[in-house]
């Protein structure tokens, strides 16, 4: 063909032009976003967790931006050009038009790079993190250090923590339609509607539900956990300075989904101490009414006249799962 | 000397017939008030409806599934139950297997009579079929799109409250029961059923009875899912999760039930397509030679036999739970509401590419048509897509990462699912490869399909962060999820339907759209649809949960320009409908016999279609999109005299 060379030429021309563009473009993409966006993007950094779920979010961000870039550019480039109006050349055309090893199997070496990088990356951060805040079912595959001891003191109500104790410090979320409550087995197992956390603690959430499906998403902790009735779903988190947080049901539970929110404080461990005892002796009357502690509770036999017993049959419920061999005798 | 030529003994004409001797007609053929047409199939489904629930309540008299409320869900399914039979039966879908079951002949199927009134009969013909399914998923897209409309409006202020929570949260399911139901059989649907026989060369699909039942039972399925309405809607969101699936009251019913039917119409038609496309190419279309369509379409229907099925016994499952008590779903009494989660993300993951494929298909099979070029690398977009479909059955647990099922599982599923961005960026490989020095025409279909790059970009690389456990923590179940699959499924899929309508209309109605109307729609659908979901990728991170009537105050600002948006996007939606009453009945421009200049063997047969396609069965010489390229030999020898030539064709 007549414009055989005038193409093979072409094609350099083209490829070069938007390669040295989508260069520039994702290189000041990415650093205007480091600098600008990067930094406060959710769920901010009020625990390791939400500052690591934070970078993770960052690093992936700043990956993505070449890749929409590129295929933007490259978009918008061909429309530009080779538009039927504005280009005058032939179309590209023939077997080479249709095949060219090369570009196929560099395009699949580089997206299968980047795909393995990201599921690595991906493991490595949740592993690291014990879990990124997510739950994790009963069993929590990737725990932290010292929190299957404290848990499996809590359930037989043998855990401590006292300021500076760096002791794992167990918390029950109870969701039901439509709010969550709180028990603290480390203090006597008392129920509040209140969720406090002392400060620089690793928090393991243990979070069920009494009715159905909800999902403890503590915002700026950094934590979601589905709320499955009869299921311990244990998230950890470890907090940092004092604040406040946001927590709301993430998971379709019926009619008040959406006015199921709530709030609660990280305070520092001294306050944290003094709130806890106050409010154990404050709600004694209650907590004796209340089920022994379990991490999960089934509805009264009796059906609706109401009440809920402690879970000791239910196989996500066992002491063992914790190390300890022998079950509650809750 | 073509190769038709050597083919003379070849029957040439209509098909359909029995020479050999004059059979009675069906009732569903018959002229007249004394046949079987819609009418005979909703009072049928009446019927079968008031029997249905006379004999659950006398079944079950006197038992209530929720204590005092009067609601028996026994006699509810059976009556939603026997009005599908019946409406079925009314059509005239049950005549032929019952005639075979008592040993009868079946009466002659095929319309001796070529009137309006083929559209409101079980008829057999594929390219009837596809047109009913037109008319079928764009009222289904017509009512979901209303209510969206509706969740919009709510969403506008956190404290003042159009709905009450109860009337949203029923809105809010039901918009996206009927909009998954309607993406599932968009493309498949009516172009998949119009165009695939034609593609391949065939006359007809595989088994036409079961393809017009693909139909109907999609349209009972519509009746079926809408009856939640008036039993009380459902709570649940489309996902349906156990235990407040079964806490629920009757619409419940209808969305189990619904599901159950329209997901027996989807095995239905999955089969027949795959049994089609593999058995009735026409000679000389190896499987290098299938339109990418086609492959789409088959990669889509082994997802729809395959998957399907799960749907159809979870929805089962939850059904038998609210009737006869058993517990599949109830943890209290043994079962477990992980069992409907994994069943139902089980079908759930490959649904999401039942409604990718198609339009993945559209898209390459424009390109080339567009660009003047051949398609880049045709077999890497096979591969893509059939690639896409195998892993699309290992990624389900995805959707569970926060629910505390197999947490150690979660770094296999994050493999897996960020693995099938690479069979999916096969597809941009192909798209983008195809565009390298072209000569672009930027007809409506076109700009549709770049369209559909440029949003399925955001929605693929938006499900890179979902995929990733941490940054899923934050991300999951709020409205950066929503935005995500609105991204792929309208901005992809609906897309490509739009293409897929604006460019094979002229072959469906020998009408051509208008080009004005359409630039108008295009524009105001692509920028809208952005304006209306970007903004809720950031309304999702600031932390807004899913399906929620209310929310944080300073989110308000956000919210309203992603509803006035939504609003404007509902508007390119009028434009479409007013385009199609416009360029149809109000000023009619009569198409060219291949207006797009198309090298494709549906636009080589005459306009309007006659009912078996080809006169004869052409011989696939070539590979298709062989665009621009001097000397290349036709895509396919017609054996006719009057074949149209395809490189210069010939104006109505």
């Amino acid at each position: 063909m007549s414009n055989q060379s005038t193409n093979s030429t072409g094609q350099v021309h083209h490829l070069r032009r938007m390669t040295v563009a989508w260069v520039i473009l994702s290189v000041i993409g990415d650093v205007l976003f480091s600098i600008f966006v990067a930094p406060h993007v959710p769920p901010g950094r009020l625990t390791e967790t939400a500052a690591k779920d934070q970078t993770d979010f960052n690093v992936l961000f700043e990956m993505a931006i070449p890749v929409l870039f590129g295929v933007w550019i490259y978009l918008g480039y061909s429309l530009v050009v080779w538009g039927d109006k504005r280009n005058k050349d032939a179309a590209f055309s023939g077997d080479a038009a249709r095949h060219n090893t090369t570009t196929i199997v560099s395009w699949m070496a580089v997206t299968t790079v980047t795909v393995l990088f990201l599921a690595g990356f991906g493991t490595y951060a949740l592993v690291v993190d014990h879990g990124s805040g997510g739950g994790q079912g009963p069993n929590p595959a990737f725990a932290p250090s010292g929190a299957l001891k404290a848990e499996t003191a809590a359930l037989v109500g043998k855990a401590t923590w006292a300021p500076g104790s760096k002791n794992v410090l167990p918390v029950q979320v109870i969701g039901q339609q439509w709010k969550f409550t709180y028990r603290y087995p480390t203090f006597g197992g008392f129920e509040s509607s209140q969720l406090v956390l002392p400060a620089d603690t690793t928090i393991a959430f243990n979070v069920t539900s009494l009715d159905v499906i909800h999902s403890f998403w503590a915002y700026q902790l950094g934590v979601k956990a589905d709320a499955n009735p009869q299921v311990n779903d244990v998230a950890f988190t470890t907090t940092k300075d004092p604040g406040n947080f946001i927590v709301r049901c993430s998971e379709l539970c019926g009619i008040w989904h959406g006015a199921m929110y709530d709030s609660g404080q990280v305070e520092s461990q001294s306050s944290f101490e003094t709130w806890a005892t106050t409010t154990e002796a404050a709600n004694a009357a209650n907590t004796a009414l209340l089920p022994a502690f379990a991490w999960t509770y089934v509805p009264s036999a009796n059906g609706a006249g109401g009440g809920y017993y402690p879970n000791t049959q239910d196989p996500f419920s066992k002491v063992e799962v914790y190390g300890s061999g022998t079950k509650s005798a809750a | 000397m073509t190769i038709s030529d050597e083919r003379s003994t070849e029957v040439s004409g209509p098909v359909s017939g029995h020479p050999h001797e004059a059979r009675r007609l069906s009732w569903t053929q018959r002229p007249g008030l004394l046949s079987q047409n819609i009418i005979t199939a909703i009072v049928f489904a009446i019927i079968g409806y008031t029997i249905g629930h006379w004999f659950g309540n006398y079944l079950a008299s006197g038992y209530s599934y929720i204590a005092n409320s009067g609601q028996n869900s026994i006699a509810d399914t059976l009556a939603l139950a026997f009005g599908v039979v019946g409406w079925l039966g009314g059509i005239g879908a049950l005549n032929y297997p019952f005639a075979k079951l008592f040993g009868v002949d079946g009466l002659e199927e095929e319309s001796p009579v070529d009137n309006w009134t083929k559209y409101f009969r079980y008829t057999l013909d594929h390219k009837v079929v596809g047109l009913q399914y037109v008319v079928g998923v764009l009222l289904f897209m017509f009512t979901g799109g209303l209510l969206a409309m509706a969740i919009r409006t709510e969403l506008l202020n956190p404290t003042t409250h159009v709905f009450s929570p109860d009337t949203y949260i029923k809105i809010v399911s039901e918009h996206g029961t009927v909009m998954m139901m309607m993406a599932t059989s968009i493309i498949v649907g009516p172009l998949g059923n119009y165009f695939v026989p034609l593609m391949i060369g065939s006359r007809r699909m595989a088994f036409p009875r079961i393809e017009a039942l693909s139909f109907w039972i999609f349209t009972a399925g519509y009746m079926v899912i809408f009856s939640a309405l008036p039993y009380g809607g459902f709570p649940t969101g489309w996902t349906g999760y156990a235990p407040l699936q079964t806490q629920s009251g009757p619409g419940m019913v209808s969305y189990l039930l619904g599901f159950a039917v329209i997901g027996t119409g989807m095995i239905l038609a999955g089969f027949n397509q795959a049994v089609t496309i593999i058995n009735y190419r026409a000679p000389g279309m190896t499987w290098g030679r299938v339109p990418v369509f086609v492959w789409s379409i088959l990669a889509t229907a082994s997802l729809l036999t395959l998957a399907t099925p799960v749907l159809f016994a979870g929805g089962l499952f939850g059904l038998l739970d609210k009737t006869v008590q058993t517990a599949f779903y109830v943890d209290e009494h043994g079962g477990s509401s992980y069992l409907w989660q994994n069943l139902f993300w089980f079908f759930g993951h490959p649904e999401v590419y039942i409604m990718a494929l198609p339009g993945f298909g559209i898209a390459g099979e424009l390109l080339p048509v567009f660009c003047r070029r051949p398609l880049f690398a045709y077999k890497v977009s096979s591969a893509g897509m059939i690639g896409v479909a195998l892993l699309s059955f290992f990624v389900w647990q995805h959707h569970l990462f926060q629910s505390g099922i197999n947490p150690d599982m979660r770094p296999l599923f994050m493999l897996t699912t960020e693995l099938i961005s690479i069979p999916t960026g096969f597809i941009y490989l192909v798209g983008l490869g195809t565009l390298y020095r072209a000569k672009i025409r930027f007809e409506i279909p076109m700009l549709f399909v770049l369209a559909l790059f440029f949003n399925f970009l955001i929605g693929g690389v938006t499900g890179v962060f979902l995929s990733d456990v941490p940054v899923n923590v934050t991300v999951h179940g709020g409205f950066f999820v929503l935005s995500h699959f609105h991204y792929t499924i309208m901005g992809g899929l609906l897309f490509a339907f739009m293409a897929g309508i604006y460019y094979w209309m002229p072959k469906m109605t020998g009408k051509m759209m208008n080009k004005k109307i359409g630039k108008w729609h295009f524009w105001l659908m692509f920028v809208f649809f952005n304006l209306t979901f970007f903004p809720m990728f950031i309304i999702g991170l600031l932390g807004q949960p899913r399906r929620v009537f209310t929310y944080a105050t300073n989110l308000q600002g956000l919210n309203d320009f992603s509803s006035v948006s939504a609003f404007i996007l509902g508007f390119s939606f009028l434009v479409f409908f007013f385009n199609l009453v416009y360029s149809l009945w109000l000023k009619p421009e009569v198409a060219p016999a291949n207006p797009w200049e198309s090298l494709g063997l549906e636009w080589q047969t005459a306009t309007p279609i006659p009912s078996y396609n080809f006169e004869r069965i052409p011989v696939i010489m070539t590979d298709p999109y062989r665009y621009s390229e001097d000397g290349a030999p036709a895509y396919a020898d017609l054996g006719t005299s009057g074949a149209p030539d395809t490189t210069t064709p010939t104006m109505a």
